[in-house]
């Protein structure tokens, strides 16, 4: 795995993404989901949600990385509060 | 009835499976990892989080290379849609003519993108090249080599010729799958030629548009070799997109990391123009229906 050259915080990023789509498995066999009309402006599943969630939480900490100095942390927060509210009402 | 649960098939999937993920995400996990280190050899990497993504979104020569690719992309896809679209609908349906300019539009599409950019380096030069010998012979001043906006033109004039063939071949096989009685109702109708290809051609074609337009869009956006061989980026920096930035700093100098973060810039970029364009003409088709 040298030539893959992991560091902590890229594994425990994957990890996450791997443990979020296991969990995102799990849940759709156990209850799948129903395309349904949020406060985004197109019918969405769930996976689509997640999906939106991630790309716009990619967003969100270049925006801070590139533009502000301020602390990647405060992106990362940023993310997670957006992420809750696209699952939750997107 | 009882209908019987059996996904083993789904097991068949699975050397796909593995050919994608040897193929697209273990090195896609991989650039993740360069980004966030500078790397010096196999053994000596330094972790240093975020910098290279600041350095690079703060690159100036970047920011141009981003905008040039932009419009690049649009000018593409602005000319070669509506132009393919036009082709396939005068292309002849019937007898050896149809084969023939079958034949004739799918040329170019087997060219190799290298010798595209070579017949155009040729066939656009001044001094031996028909094409730019012929404009300069009726007056006009043209030089691929020295001038900017030459030197656009002839890329985007290269673009045009080697892949509207595509656009105009994916819209001759939906044109052909439309029923004939569409436009026997469109004769009794007395639908003018207009109305036939705004009601009956143009919502069939949707699919295969969306198709063609993703395509083009991505093809373009990651536009290396044809620029490159025809003008190898310049005149200065005119010609130079995004692709061939990133591989003179991956390649050229070998900085894995700045070329790392900036291939990932890159690709989120890609995903959202095409994630953004998928659903836009997906929600337009679902609520033409």
């Amino acid at each position: 795995m040298n030539w893959m050259a992991w560091t902590v915080p890229t594994a425990s990023f994957f990890t996450t993404i791997v443990l979020i789509l296991i969990a995102m498995t799990v849940w759709e066999l156990k209850s799948p989901s129903i395309e349904r009309r949020g406060f985004l402006p197109l019918l969405t599943t769930r996976g689509d949600r997640l999906f939106i969630g991630l790309l716009g939480s990619a967003y969100i900490h270049l925006a801070f990385v590139g533009f502000t100095s301020m602390a990647v942390w405060i992106a990362t927060i940023i993310s997670l509060l957006w992420m809750g509210i696209v699952m939750r009402w997107g | 009835m009882n209908k019987v649960e059996n996904n083993k098939a789904w097991f068949l999937v699975l050397p796909v499976f593995l050919i994608v993920a040897f193929s697209a995400i273990i090195p896609l996990m991989t650039v993740v990892n360069y980004s966030v280190q500078d790397i010096f050899d196999q053994n000596t990497a330094y972790f240093v989080g975020v910098e290279w993504f600041k350095q690079m979104l703060n690159d100036a020569r970047l920011h141009d290379a981003l905008v040039r690719q932009f419009l690049f992309s649009f000018a593409v896809l602005l000319i070669e849609i509506p132009l393919g679209v036009g082709v396939a609908l005068l292309m002849p349906t019937k007898g050896k003519a149809a084969s023939l300019s079958l034949i004739l539009i799918a040329l170019p599409l087997l060219i190799p993108w290298n010798v595209v950019g070579t017949i155009w380096q040729i066939f656009g030069r001044a001094d031996i090249g028909l094409f730019g010998w012929g404009i300069n012979a009726m007056g006009i001043d043209y030089n691929y080599a020295g001038d900017p906006v030459d030197a656009w033109l002839t890329v985007l004039l290269m673009d045009v010729w080697h892949w509207t063939p595509l656009v105009a071949l994916l819209c001759y096989s939906g044109l052909r799958a439309i029923p004939e009685v569409y436009y026997q109702a469109a004769r009794i109708d007395r639908a003018s030629r207009w109305a036939v290809f705004r009601f009956i051609q143009l919502p069939k074609l949707t699919n295969v548009l969306i198709i063609g337009v993703l395509l083009r869009f991505m093809d373009s956006f990651m536009i290396y070799t044809e620029p490159f061989v025809l003008t190898g980026g310049g005149p200065g920096n005119s010609t130079t997109f995004l692709s061939q930035s990133l591989t003179k700093m991956a390649v050229g100098q070998f900085d894995l990391g700045p070329a790392a973060a900036f291939s990932l810039i890159y690709f989120l970029i890609i995903l959202l123009v095409c994630w953004l364009f998928y659903t836009t003409i997906m929600h337009i088709s679902r609520d033409g229906r």
